[in-house]
């Protein structure tokens, strides 16, 4: 039965096509690669819903990597919570893919082959961190997504190589920490699969070494996903990477970073425990409350519009991390659905961005002048994105904010409802200022504003980017419209019901 | 001070020789100026860990884990786990071992890419070289 299979198949889909993307490229068919990988990543999303919707139906499940009972062989597990993230990544990885073809061929000439055959095998890490059920199984998938993420991102302007080079050696770093963590918990348990070490881990919860291995792990998470102050890498990463490349990953890494660390707080570890050490969990909101606050701050003195949205990313990290750590359902919520409603939105930004960079050829904010003129498709929809990001309803911003916002206040943390305030106020100065640029300068010669100059004509960047943009940015509103069902039938499953 | 000999130092040399190898690799990332001493470093810190790993498989008065089906005489004999070192740590190690390959691969093609590009492996001339 293929239904029995979707767990392998949305892995499997994009690993195996990238390696007949990257043969085909070498014996000169350059032209199959794109659509091979759009149909890679056709059955993978597909997989991925029909995943989802199994697990809504039926509840979780558990698939045996070559017919090997856990907790020996490698356990694919699939249950509210990554079923809901695995959706979204194959939906983003989709849709980038779909509206970048053009792009891809223009910013990569010859390379196409190499760009897909990299780009799925990123996909498949992605997609490996969420479904995989095994600690150390976990590892050499952050180390699949990371070092062909690398790759990606390597191939921009002259700052790319060294930037990425910086990201590779904080990477490895923080992906060195959750293998010694790992260690430390095999050490202790004898054992490498979450749901058995969630059974083991409480019978010797006392010992220090369960401790060191919860913080070194957590210490990997948070250099992976960007935490302050552990963000140095991941402005210059993605700001100067290819748009095609930094569009998948700036989505996506760190925000399946953030579903790393819940898991291994709701799972593994179990709240209890994390939650369990004095002033654990207050450090890690004010540290989340620095997050959101210096991000904004940075993205406010940046002059180039990519830039400043890598900064936004790491508030917006903040967000979920602290979110996470207020100890309370409310938060926990917030925190999950800012996961897919943050993913989505710097989707969107992202898209836009390399959108306008595509017709443009410069970011910075000079050159955006007259935009909504020339380009009103893709304007409407970052329009709608900054939106989000700020958290106007109905688009989703609104509404995983919202949560975080009651978990703050059920939790008493004034401080980080202030920062999560002061920092969503920040995004409106950020947004509207380049709508500003955007709309009204260059400022009409007689005096009167509010008029750019008339006689441009539309140039908006190649139709399969605009569509993909407008669906997406739809999608952020359909996403605000839906939250109550996701909540519902999806994250509050995900959540263990003893949480309040 | 004896049982910080015995107990802390004598049993357990193996953490202390895993983390004093990470110590060095991570000043070596910290610190030194040339790219390619920076990689050596990452490597030194990875290594570390797959030494770590090693270790904690070891048992002592335990042989290699290949089973003796047979015994000396054709009976067939129980195994025993004490016996035999864990080999599953150095099983994970063969991953880990192919991962720090990859990674130093993909480090030296983008060291490659930056030589072309500016010429030197030093960080503070490429970086002045960028802000110019």
């Amino acid at each position: 039965m293929l239904s029995q299979q979707y767990p392998a198949l949305i892995l499997v889909a994009p690993l195996l096509v990238s390696f007949v993307v990257f043969m085909a490229g070498w014996s000169g068919r350059r032209g199959v690669a794109w659509p091979l990988s759009m149909v890679a990543l056709a059955v993978t999303t597909l997989s991925a819903g029909a995943l989802l919707v199994q697990v809504v139906l039926h509840g979780p499940l558990s698939y045996r990597l070559g017919n090997w009972p856990p907790p020996m062989g490698i356990e694919y597990y699939v249950d509210h919570l990554n079923a809901l993230v695995l959706l979204l990544i194959a939906v983003v990885a989709l849709g980038n893919l779909l509206a970048n073809r053009a792009a891809i061929a223009r910013d990569y000439p010859g390379k196409e082959p190499v760009f897909c055959t990299l780009y799925l095998l990123a996909v498949a890490g992605h997609m490996g961190i969420v479904v995989t059920g095994d600690a150390f199984n976990l590892y050499v998938l952050l180390e699949i997504t990371a070092l062909s993420g690398y790759s990606l991102l390597a191939m921009g302007n002259r700052r790319a190589p060294l930037a990425t080079l910086r990201y590779l050696f904080m990477g490895t770093v923080g992906a060195s920490f959750y293998l010694l963590g790992v260690g430390y918990l095999y050490i202790m348990t004898g054992s490498l699969n979450m749901l058995d070490l969630a059974r083991l881990i409480p019978v010797v919860a006392g010992s220090p070494a369960i401790t060191a291995a919860f913080v070194m792990i957590m210490a990997g998470a948070f250099v992976k996903m960007a935490f302050f102050p552990l963000h140095a890498w991941l402005p210059g990463a993605y700001s100067n990477a290819g748009n095609a490349a930094s569009s998948l990953i700036a989505p996506l890494t760190t925000k399946v970073m953030v579903y790393v660390m819940i898991r291994l707080m709701l799972t593994v570890f179990g709240t209890d425990f994390a939650w369990s050490t004095p002033g654990l969990n207050q450090t890690m909101v004010w540290l989340a409350v620095a997050a959101m606050v210096v991000g904004a701050l940075y993205a406010l003195s940046q002059r180039d519009l990519k830039k400043m949205l890598t900064f936004i990313i790491v508030s917006e990290v903040g967000y979920m991390v602290g979110g996470a750590w207020l100890g309370n359902r409310l938060g926990m919520t917030g925190s999950i659905l800012h996961i897919v409603n943050d993913a989505m939105m710097t989707f969107v930004v992202f898209l836009a961005a390399g959108s306008m960079l595509y017709r443009t050829g410069s970011g910075r904010f000079e050159s955006l002048q007259g935009l909504f003129a020339k380009m009103p498709f893709t304007m409407g929809a970052f329009v709608i994105a900054g939106l989000s990001m700020i958290g106007v309803p109905p688009t989703c911003g609104f509404f995983s904010k919202w949560y975080l916002v009651l978990g703050g206040i059920q939790a008493g943390h004034w401080g980080f409802v202030a920062a999560l305030i002061l920092s969503s106020l920040i995004n409106v100065v950020l947004f509207f200022r380049i709508f500003e640029i955007a709309l009204f300068e260059p400022f009409a010669e007689d005096g009167g504003h509010g008029h750019g100059p008339a006689a441009t004509a539309i140039a908006e960047a190649p139709a399969g980017m605009v569509a993909t943009l407008l669906a997406a940015a739809a999608g952020l509103i359909i996403l605000g419209l839906f939250t109550g069902d996701i909540v519902n039938l999806v994250i509050n499953l995900a959540i263990p019901a003893n949480l309040i | 001070m004896e049982h910080f000999l015995t107990e802390v130092l004598a049993d357990h040399y193996n953490y202390w020789a895993y983390i004093a190898l990470m110590m060095i690799g991570l000043y070596a990332m910290i610190a030194k100026n040339n790219l390619v001493k920076k990689i050596i470093g990452m490597n030194i810190f990875q290594t570390a860990i797959i030494l770590f790993y090693v270790s904690i498989g070891f048992k002592k008065n335990a042989t290699i884990p290949i089973l003796d089906a047979h015994g000396a005489h054709g009976h067939e004999v129980v195994a025993h786990a004490v016996d035999y070192i864990n080999p599953l740590p150095h099983v994970l190690m063969l991953t880990a071992i192919v991962v720090s390959v990859a990674t130093l691969g993909v480090a030296l093609a983008l060291v490659l890419k930056i030589y072309r590009e500016h010429g030197t492996l030093e960080e503070d001339d490429i970086l002045n070289q960028l802000s110019e």
